[in-house]
């Protein structure tokens, strides 16, 4: 088996709700989301709610946040979702995407799930706050082996753009 | 055309054991990956050597957050490479990665590093962190060597080795 497969991608051609990735096969030993996104949210750095296996409980994470201005840190415990991923809002500068990866490993062991998630809305402003990057560490305290993900924007009353792409990858170590 | 991006060797632990190593690696890729989930019988630090090397040449600059602030600190003349002040956890996976590039070229060898600790307390006994080490040693890496400081890695624990190809 290779070791780095695309399973499945999507690019939309019209507005999305969400992006759904479902049906996961469990032959990959970690999984790996990039995608290029933008929502209409009328802000510069807009947010996308990540899911696992269509769970609404025990997401918590912990990010680190830059603005080009100042560096901070927050935390979410017990939460709905995983939300600290900062893509391009409408109004940032026209034709620019945010781009992130979401690295989830041993997706299938009945443990846990640590993730890392690196995100960046980066738009040509030198406006402090107009562009976030960030990283985060995620877990999932769940011990489900994860069969789908949903990258969701309505969370936030948005919409993803059309040009928008999702890609994800499974990597083997058989 | 040659792999890109191709499994060297992976073990899941199924003893606990002082140490994950990976040796004899050959110098056929340009970069390397390592990437470890797992937990330890104490929270002490993720530590990795290069070729057995347990002498003080290591350095590091890390940047984290624990959901309170930000904060960055660098390290000299340490025995190894660490991730982060937060240590493996007992019972949450913790998720480390570590890029080492250019492994047989003939200069210091450097790591980019990320860590993913988060535990779901509430506090700021979590951390993210991400980070750049440094090996003082013009050899190329043959082994790499997980540990926690003297501290056994816990049985279920994975490491995977993974060789990148620029040519």
């Amino acid at each position: 088996m290779a070791t780095y497969t695309l399973i499945s991608s999507n690019v939309l051609s019209s507005t999305a709700g969400s992006v759904t990735f479902s049906a996961i096969p469990s032959s990959y030993t970690d999984l790996e989301v990039r995608f290029s996104g933008r929502t209409n949210d009328t802000s510069w750095a807009a947010y996308c709610w990540v899911t696992l296996n269509g769970a609404t409980t025990n997401f918590s994470e912990t990010a680190l946040v830059g603005n080009g201005s100042t560096a901070s840190s927050n935390r979410d415990s017990a939460s709905s979702s995983w939300y600290q991923v900062r893509i391009n809002g409408n109004n940032s500068t026209a034709s620019t995407y945010g781009n992130a990866s979401i690295y989830i490993p041993s997706y299938t062991a009945s443990q846990n799930k640590p993730v890392s998630i690196t995100s960046t809305n980066e738009g040509n402003s030198s406006t402090a706050g107009q562009i976030v990057m960030t990283a985060t560490a995620a877990l999932w305290s769940n011990t489900a082996a994860v069969t789908s993900i949903t990258l969701d924007a309505t969370t936030g009353g948005t919409l993803w753009m059309s040009g928008s792409s999702f890609y994800l990858y499974g990597i083997s170590n058989a | 055309m040659a792999t890109t991006y191709e499994k060297i060797a992976s073990t899941t632990l199924g003893s606990a054991s002082s140490a994950i190593t990976f040796s004899s690696i050959a110098s056929s890729w340009t970069d390397l990956r390592l990437v470890i989930i797992g937990t330890a019988a104490a929270a002490n630090y993720v530590t990795l050597n290069l070729n057995s090397d347990t002498g003080a040449n290591y350095s590091q600059t890390i940047l984290y957050g624990n959901g309170t602030g930000a904060y960055t600190f660098n390290q000299t003349g340490d025995t190894y490479m660490w991730p982060n002040t937060l240590g493996w956890s007992t019972t949450i996976p913790q998720l480390i990665t570590f890029d080492l590039f250019s492994y047989a070229g003939s200069t210091y060898k450097t790591a980019l590093v990320t860590a993913s600790g988060e535990r779901n307390l509430g506090n700021a006994n979590q951390q993210v962190s991400t980070s750049v080490s440094l090996w003082q040693n013009t050899a190329a890496i043959t082994s790499v060597s997980i540990g926690a400081q003297g501290a056994n890695i816990s049985i279920g624990s994975t490491a995977t080795l993974y060789g990148i190809k620029a040519a």
